[in-house]
């Protein structure tokens, strides 16, 4: 689990970044707290052949990335 | 294949038109929007500096930040966040907005340049690209400002609130608020046509996430080219209208032909822009996506606004600013940065430096 809250862009999107490149997990989960996150790591994910679930966790959300 | 972003380069196109009708309805040449510029003609309209030929509340400011905040609370995407390293996004603020003036622009006013055929702006191109590359590579190497918290609700209006403050000040002209009778702070569109374009702007820019900074940064570290469309959007567009206006003028400052608002020290506009493109990659955006941040409920990118605001008049005050190219009695003064500009360029080198060094991750001690 990938906890990116709080964090300015690019910086969730890098942690999802080095997360992939360093393990190719099957799948992976990240909490964004900001729709802009949300949009880049969504972007990241499908041009990595990714597939992305957005689920709403508290007010913040929760990005579900399974290899497709 | 990758998905074209319509969004983002709807919004390119929209500022490119947007500048056009500005500059068209009296905005200085090349700069129907100029975020450094902009806020800096506020800091002089409020006394804050005392160049009076850059003098006037810029209301483009006020209607991108509003606009922004319309869009956000629409989108029910008003969350409004505090804490990350607020201090040192002030001070980096000041030093974006030094760089920025040692070239004459911001990163948008720099495209602008560029579509407008004015070819001294390359070089603040490439030392944007060249200061967005270092920045990247700290961002690489796990650079942050850390995590920003959820504070009241409140906090966020007050930048917002503020706005609507100087746009009070603008509209009824107090004997206090100093305003420009000559040079670029005299020449504006009317105050109606002025915010309602920046509003549209801002809520455009807010929905897409358009950021100067932000294609060339994504596009070094992931090969994502969907916000430098924009960038690109915004070139072509004016360029193509500058064209059709006849206000295409490619070439640099001669005796013949003067560059609006621009000089040709090539040195210092690319060493200008590197500082810009650095800190803003540290900040998490250009000056535009500052402002917009700021409308969203983003208190740190207000607190940059607000750094920026005081940089504007220390580059007054202090003659940091670079002086723009001009023609007397068919002689080209060539203009360019005094001496104390390049020293505060290099001071701000050093600050982002230092900037960098101490918010790297910690390393974990083995036991």
């Amino acid at each position: 689990m990938i906890d990116a809250r709080g964090l300015s862009c690019p910086g969730p999107v890098l942690m999802v970044q080095k997360a992939v490149k360093e393990g190719n997990p099957a799948s992976l989960e990240v909490l964004v707290d900001d729709k802009c996150a949300v949009e880049n790591i969504t972007r990241f994910a499908k041009n990595n052949g990714y597939a992305v679930a957005v689920a709403d966790a508290a007010g913040d959300y929760s990005l579900t990335l399974s290899k497709k | 294949m990758k998905k074209i972003n319509w969004w983002v380069i709807g919004t390119g196109v929209a500022v490119g038109i947007a500048a056009l009708i500005l500059t068209a309805c009296g905005n200085p040449a090349n700069m129907g929007f100029c975020i450094a510029c902009f806020l800096r003609d506020t800091a002089g309209a409020l006394g804050l500096h005392s160049a009076g030929k850059v003098q006037y509340i810029r209301p483009e400011i006020i209607g991108l930040v509003l606009g922004a905040l319309i869009m956000t609370l629409a989108a029910r995407e008003f969350k409004v966040k505090a804490g990350s390293s607020p201090a040192t996004r002030f001070v980096l603020g000041i030093f974006v907005m030094i760089g920025a003036l040692a070239f004459l622009g911001c990163p948008l006013r720099l495209v602008l340049r560029l579509g407008g055929g004015d070819l001294t702006a390359v070089a603040g191109l490439a030392g944007f690209v060249l200061g967005i590359g270092i920045g990247s590579l700290w961002l690489k190497k796990g650079f942050s400002l850390g995590r920003a918290y959820e504070v009241r609700k409140a906090e966020g209006f007050v930048l917002p609130a503020i706005m609507v403050v100087l746009l009070v000040a603008l509209i009824a002209a107090p004997a206090f608020i100093h305003f420009s009778q000559e040079g670029p702070g005299a020449k504006h569109a009317a105050v109606g046509i002025a915010l309602v374009v920046a509003l549209v702007v801002g809520a455009l820019c807010q929905k897409s996430r358009l950021c100067m900074a932000g294609g060339i940064r994504d596009a070094f570290l992931m090969k994502d080219f969907t916000l430098l469309s924009g960038f690109l959007a915004i070139w072509v567009t004016v360029t193509i209208g500058n064209l059709i206006l006849g206000n295409y003028h490619l070439g640099v400052n001669t005796a013949e032909f003067i560059q609006a608002i621009s000089h040709n020290d090539y040195l210092w506009s690319c060493l200008g822009m590197v500082l810009v493109g650095w800190g803003s990659v540290m900040l998490g955006g250009c000056p535009l996506r500052q402002l917009i941040l700021a409308g969203s409920g983003n208190v740190d990118a207000g607190l940059t606004v607000i750094g920026m605001i005081v940089g504007a008049a220390f580059a007054h005050n202090f003659g940091l600013a670079g002086n723009a190219a001009s023609v007397a009695d068919g002689v080209l003064n060539p203009g360019g940065v005094s001496t104390a500009g390049k020293v505060a360029v290099i001071v701000g080198f050093v600050v982002c430096l230092i900037v960098a060094l101490t918010h790297m991750p910690k390393k974990e001690v083995q036991s």
